[in-house]
């Protein structure tokens, strides 16, 4: 059934290969980013994926890439479908998609606070979401170190100890070596 | 063990804005006449706290605090996941009632802030303002070991790792998180502290006022509020 749809959008859209994960009715497809708007609006009107899941980012560093995934559900065929997008890092702009789902402003936020991810025109995008006066880089953004940042922010109880468990759990079983 | 970058340095040189409401401003009253406004002076006190002077007699200092000792009235505030051990304590199973122990809805009719797990710093800034509106004498309690040293959160960007550092603590209570029966042993050594007159936090924090603010400012970049509120 996803095939069948694959197959109708695939060419007009130009997608990326179908990739079928862990169970039947859930597939990724990667997406360039002219046909957002158009396959969001064909998925939503013509193809009965009514709802957004979630949208929500990953940091590909090593790529100098964002990538946005647009998570789509269909109640009626029950399926769901994440659509891929790929954004320079240096320059993280998204498209907004309020407008199709309303609920997407609060993840736009989200993304906009988490990972300085911009999206002009999205309600309320550059209010305070969940951090408060926060004037470091976004936290989400793995080039932000949080445990660095802790270190230099909170002071450690003197006295406290980390042990590797790996290394705690071999003198316990084999002090010998 | 985890991986941390040597290179990191937080950004210490960028301030967060002061709010545009808290700015000192000029308004016009509904009769025409212009006004200078400074909310952060017109709206709240700006007294710091005084030091409670103890009674003259030891005898009747003793009797007050063998009174403050017995009825300790806990703010219904919980800031993380030891809350929930606040409910059994409050029912029949555990009943903390026959100890003179209650939970009070406002911050004016409590005297004892529970402290019930961690702390992020959006938390701390209502967690300092509802303990300045406490009444004195008043008395924090830290529960859990993310109150004590960061606990599971030691690595978070966010959350504090010594509470001390923030409030004035007369009690940690450890565990991850503690029992009722570890939270009724630590009411009662609460109460035995406060009958030998030992649990001094108030005057504590208003002996070093400037040092606790400094800590607190230090967190929270976005202070939006007065020094001391109350």
């Amino acid at each position: 059934m996803m095939q069948a749809i694959y197959d109708r959008l695939k060419d007009r859209f130009q997608l990326g290969a179908l990739d079928v994960r862990s169970r039947k009715g859930l597939a990724f497809v990667d997406l360039r980013r002219e046909f957002l708007r158009p396959v969001l609006t064909e998925l939503r009107d013509v193809e009965g994926f009514t709802h957004l899941i979630l949208l929500t980012a990953v940091d590909w560093i090593e790529d100098e890439r964002f990538q946005l995934t647009y998570l789509l559900n269909n109640r009626q065929k029950n399926l769901d479908l994440g659509l891929r997008l790929r954004l320079d890092r240096n320059l993280a702009i998204g498209e907004t998609i309020h407008d199709l789902w309303p609920t997407a402003a609060t993840y736009q936020r989200e993304l906009r606070e988490m990972f300085g991810i911009a999206f002009p025109g999205s309600p309320r995008v550059d209010e305070e979401f969940i951090l408060e006066g926060w004037t470091d880089m976004p936290p989400y953004r793995r080039d932000f170190d949080t445990l660095a940042y802790s270190q230099q922010t909170h002071a450690d109880r003197e006295g406290r100890e980390t042990s590797d468990p790996r290394e705690f759990m071999k003198q316990i079983l084999y002090p010998k070596d | 063990m985890k991986h941390m970058d040597p290179n990191f340095r937080k950004d210490t040189k960028t301030e967060f804005p002061q709010r545009e409401e808290l700015k000192p401003r000029k308004v016009t009253t509904p009769d025409g006449q212009v006004i200078d406004i400074e909310p952060l002076q017109d709206y709240f006190c700006q007294e710091p706290p005084k030091v409670h002077q103890k009674s003259y007699f030891k005898i009747v200092e003793d009797f007050y605090n063998w009174c403050r000792a017995e009825s300790l009235w806990i703010l219904a505030f919980g800031t993380g996941c030891g809350a929930i051990e606040m409910r059994p304590l409050m029912t029949p199973r555990f009943d903390a009632y026959r100890y003179g122990i209650q939970w009070r809805a406002t911050p004016r009719q409590a005297n004892l802030l529970m402290i019930s797990g961690y702390l992020s710093v959006k938390t701390l800034k209502r967690a300092i303002r509802t303990y300045e509106q406490m009444q004195g004498p008043k008395y924090v309690v830290g529960l859990g070991s993310c109150t004590i040293n960061g606990g599971m959160y030691w690595d978070s960007y966010n959350t504090i790792k010594k509470l001390e550092e923030y409030l004035p603590v007369d009690l940690y209570i450890a565990g991850c998180m503690p029992r009722p029966e570890a939270l009724l042993a630590g009411f009662m050594e609460l109460k035995k502290k406060i009958k030998a007159g030992n649990a001094e936090g108030a005057n504590k924090y208003a002996e070093k006022f400037d040092w606790y603010k400094a800590n607190q400012k230090a967190v929270i970049k976005d202070w939006d509020m007065p020094d001391y509120n109350w």
